[in-house]
């Protein structure tokens, strides 16, 4: 047996989301990224003598829609509590945080593993504060301090041991940045950090139920590196009782240079963060009105759009995950078909040439310029024979390049329109390959004859008008499309 | 020149043109320079005084209208911001630091033309009953300079005894306004807890702290309060109550209905000559008509062991942004981030304040947090709800505000135990939150101060200025 196969890895993992918000949990101190260091620090944030935190609203709403959406409980009663430690990116020596009361507890999200769907349990959702950020790297002798982030709103969204592998980590990661960035309370960059994971490894021996030793892995800046570390981290664990050895409780470093990892301290050195409630913070209370107007207000979210795509819109569950894995381009498609009924059409061009589009040029749908209408309209210039689809590939990237003209005025200025004849001939020449789509087939496989059967009732729908030659031209580019 | 002993009397003068507020400003600061030696001020604000006064001054000669208090020349407590000057907390770890704000008492007293003449030594980070725990040296006491002023608005209690200033802004944590006010015989209050902004407050115990005004008499009280008091944005816990016109309630006749503890005035650390002013005080109260009943108080003896372990808690943490990282002092010699830490703190912090936050970090840490930190709590709920079931039954709550008078200097230095010992009648309106009102109500044979306190329900200053209004005049005629 492989010895991969005699452990089973448990895996919990704690995000760290920054909130969508202009300003910090408990101050007016602007959060944009980016900015000079120690630009954004009000004297609440340097936490000068005589200063108090003054709770940005906002973050309770933004937390109670993530909680919505994950199923979780949302407490009636919230608490901040201040979690002490001292470290130079902390100014006030201690967190504001929430310990006893988080506002959300429990709740589950559903995540797809190699095609089978996975419950990942979660433990908690809690706010708090973010800390600065110390650089060791600038200064030969002094290491430098920026408190810009300090203070910036953080939901620390906790899961259960409940992972059993990387690849179910990488899923649940992926689904729950969509899911923040559905509901607009985090934009998931993890590079930037505005996304972050822990991860908390150990393994056990198959079919045993104690928990092993955990240890807690950090400092994974993509969702791919979170996957690479806890790969790395169940590898060690497994060499390491393998060889006899005994795996130690530690915090470790994630090294994305060559995957590896090495300690930060041992559980001897953990703190004791001494929480107790925040006396500078009543309580939030959260009635069930409060709670039904935020419910009323969510958006849709991801799987639900998923839904309505295949439900009501007919689409492949493989294409309906596709179009909803960002929140623009399903919120496009849902909007487009209002304006057209060729939805698998509409999917195709959005799968296709849309998103390569975007992808060559670096942007988002709001940027490229293309309106959900104006595409439709190229869609049925192409379903009434107006355009081929040479034609409409060169009409749309025309139209990225001209987002102020009309599609129509475009294609004739592009000389794109097929002539009227050849229009009409080309709806009755998809409407005979709809009607015999085993003779297509048939076609396809070599059986040129078939040819015959369509020019017949093609010749029949238009009354005779077609000419033989251009028809048959026109038949076998379709037939060879 | 005359001093003025009330704030009613100067405003009258002052329409009158009979002085002006640059000759308060000046002879205060005079006055300051000849009573140095009981080390009240710190730091006085000449230049600004001055020309705050000439500003008010001249609005007077104009006929302009005039804030509330205008000719109000006050001394602010050093653990009160105030833009543009040092604020020290009487600590080492502070030193140089000017603050970069104003808090909401000091730009409220500004905006209704009181004169901030400078700021008033007390116990480092108002931690003490004495005022011996400053890095300034210690406050003495008017009456007697060997003997303390109390603490820890100690020197606020003495600025406006010896005539240094008009009143003067205090803290109160666990008795800090009242017991330096018993102690120099003059009135202070303790409000509500949220009834003031701590906005600009260096932090105490977070959930016991209030700014309050000292002053003498009931009036000039109710003026400050009337200015001070009321919600603010970037204080969550200040209430949202309206604030009452004290001043203009004043004058209303009433009998109340005032329960004593007998637990605290037959308590066999109290003081005889403070027992019998206690006893006729009551005798007193009975005869203007009032109901006074004596009540039981069980928890009397929890009191001060609860208060200890909450504040010492709150006040470990509320320290730690004390780290050398940002402001203040710096140890010179520190080598690394850790060295940076306790060395800075070590030094910088005086004894007294070392002592509360290891007590605080102690009752707060994995294994004792339950025995001590949860337990206090409960002890705190069971003493909240004690005391507002005899609020709901009763007006007030009389006792004395102190077991004994002002003791010397060095006395109780080393002590700390028998100093803590000294808050048990003040430190429950803290503990539960509802205001407290000390007044001069008598002297030892030795001509030594005695304070009595009142305390009411939350938000009924108005009841408890009024009725206090009432009293001394009624005692001082």
């Amino acid at each position: 047996m492989n010895i991969n196969d005699k452990y089973e890895a448990v895996i919990g993992l704690e995000v760290h989301a920054q909130l969508l918000t202009k300003s910090k949990i408990f101050s007016g101190d602007d959060t944009s990224f980016g900015s000079p260091p120690n630009t954004q620090v009000s004297a609440i944030t340097l936490a000068l003598p005589g200063t108090l935190p003054k709770l940005n609203k906002e973050i309770i709403e933004m937390a109670i829609k993530l909680g919505l959406a994950c199923h979780s409980q949302i407490s009636p009663f919230n608490m901040f509590e201040r979690k002490n430690y001292f470290y130079a990116d902390l100014p006030k020596g201690y967190q504001i945080s929430q310990d006893k009361t988080p506002i959300c507890v429990g709740g589950y999200m559903n995540v797809e593993v190699n095609g089978n769907i996975k419950q990942v349990d979660l433990t908690r959702i809690h706010m708090e504060e973010d800390a600065g950020k110390n650089n060791h790297e600038l200064d030969e002798h002094y290491s430098m301090v920026d408190l810009n982030r300090a203070g910036v709103p953080l939901l620390e969204i906790v899961s259960e041991p409940c992972i059993h592998s990387s690849d179910e980590a990488y899923a649940y990661l992926t689904e729950m940045r969509k899911l923040v960035r559905y509901l607009d309370v985090c934009d998931g960059n993890m590079e930037e950090g505005s996304m972050r994971c822990d991860a908390n490894v150990s393994i056990r021996l198959k079919g045993t139920t104690e928990l092993g030793t955990k240890v807690e892995v950090k400092n994974m800046n993509s969702i791919r590196n979170v996957k690479r570390a806890i790969d790395g981290e169940v590898a060690r664990q497994i060499a390491l009782l393998e060889s006899g050895g005994v795996i130690e409780q530690q915090t470790r470093s994630f090294d994305p240079n060559d995957g590896s990892s090495f300690p930060l301290r041992s559980k001897e050195f953990a703190h004791d963060y001494r929480y107790f409630p925040e006396p500078d913070l009543p309580p939030v209370v959260i009635t069930e009105e409060r709670l039904e107007s935020i419910r009323q207000k969510m958006p849709q979210l991801p799987w639900e759009l998923a839904d309505t795509f295949m439900n009501t819109f007919q689409l492949t569950a493989y294409d309906a995950k596709v179009l909803t894995a960002e929140k623009e381009t399903a919120l496009f498609f849902l909007e487009a078909t209002k304006h057209t009924q060729n939805y698998k059409s509409l999917a195709n061009w959005m799968m296709g040439e849309v998103r390569s589009i975007q992808h060559e040029k670096n942007r988002s749908l709001q940027t490229l310029g293309i309106t959900s209408k104006v595409l439709c309209t190229l869609i049925e210039l192409v379903d009434t024979g107006k355009l081929n689809s040479s034609g409409a590939k060169t009409l749309f990237h025309a139209l990225v390049e001209n987002p102020s003209k009309q599609p129509e005025e475009l294609a004739i200025t592009l000389n794109l329109i097929q002539s009227s004849d050849e229009g009409e001939l080309a709806t009755y020449i998809k409407e005979v390959l709809t009607k015999y789509p085993d003779k297509v087939a048939e076609y396809k496989k070599g059986k040129k004859g078939v040819i015959g059967l369509f020019m017949g009732d093609i010749m029949r729908l238009s009354k005779g008008k077609a000419d033989p030659k251009i028809t048959t031209k026109l038949l076998e580019e379709y037939l060879n499309q | 020149m005359e001093i003025y002993r009330s704030l009613k009397n100067l405003q009258h003068d002052l329409l009158l043109k009979k002085t002006t507020c640059q000759q308060q400003v000046e002879t205060y600061l005079q006055r300051i320079k000849d009573f140095k030696s009981l080390n009240a001020f710190i730091e006085t604000f000449d230049t600004e005084a001055i020309h705050t006064a000439g500003l008010i001054d001249a609005k007077i000669k104009n006929g302009e209208p005039l804030g509330k208090l205008f000719g109000l020349v006050i001394g602010i407590k050093d653990v009160i911001c105030y833009k543009g000057h040092s604020v020290t907390a009487a600590s080492k770890i502070l030193e140089g630091y000017v603050s970069v704000f104003s808090s909401t008492v000091v730009e409220r007293l500004l905006a209704e033309d009181a004169i901030i003449i400078g700021r008033l030594n007390c116990d480092e980070f108002a931690m003490g009953s004495t005022n011996e725990h400053s890095v300034y040296g210690p406050t003495k006491n008017p009456i007697d300079e060997r003997l303390v002023p109390g603490g820890s608005s100690g020197a606020s209690a003495v600025a406006v005894k010896a005539g240094l200033c008009l009143a003067s802004l205090g803290s109160d944590t666990g008795g800090s306004i009242r017991q330096p006010a018993a102690f120099c015989g003059i009135y202070g209050l303790k409000p509500t807890y949220g009834r003031v902004s701590r906005h600009g407050l260096i932090a105490y115990g977070s959930s016991f702290d209030q700014i309050g005004p000292m002053a003498n008499n009931v009036y000039d009280l109710a003026i400050i309060m009337e200015v001070m008091a009321g919600k603010d944005d970037y204080d969550a816990t200040a209430s949202s109550n309206e604030v009452p016109p004290y001043t203009s309630l004043l004058d209303q006749e009433k009998k109340y209905a005032i329960a004593y503890y007998k637990d605290a005035v037959e308590h066999p650390s109290i003081h005889p000559e403070i027992r019998n002013t206690a006893l006729q005080l009551i005798q007193r109260l009975k005869e203007l008509g009032h109901e006074v009943v004596p009540v039981d108080f069980k928890e009397i003896d929890y009191i001060v062991p609860a208060y200890y372990v909450l504040t010492t808690a709150e006040s470990s943490s509320n320290l730690s942004r004390f780290d050398g990282v940002r402001y203040g002092y710096h140890a010179k010699n520190a080598q690394d981030l850790d060295s940076t830490y306790t060395m800075t703190r070590s030094q910088g912090f005086g004894k007294e304040v070392q002592r509360r936050i290891m007590s605080g970090t102690f009752v707060l840490s994995a294994g004792y947090y339950d025995a001590y930190y949860s337990k206090a709590q409960k002890v705190r709920q069971l003493i909240a709800r004690a005391t507002l079931d005899t609020l709901k039954k009763y007006d007030f709550i009389l006792c004395p505000t102190t077991p004994t008078p002002a003791f010397p200097i060095g006395e109780q230095v080393d002590d700390p135990i028998a100093m803590y010992l000294g808050d048990i009648f003040t430190v429950q309106a803290n503990l539960v939150g509802v205001p407290a009102i000390s007044l001069p109500c008598g002297q030892t044979q030795q001509g030594l101060p005695i304070g009595m306190q009142f305390m009411s329900n939350k938000f009924e200053e108005t009841k408890l200025l009024t009725f206090s209004h009432q009293l001394m005049a009624n005692l001082n005629n």
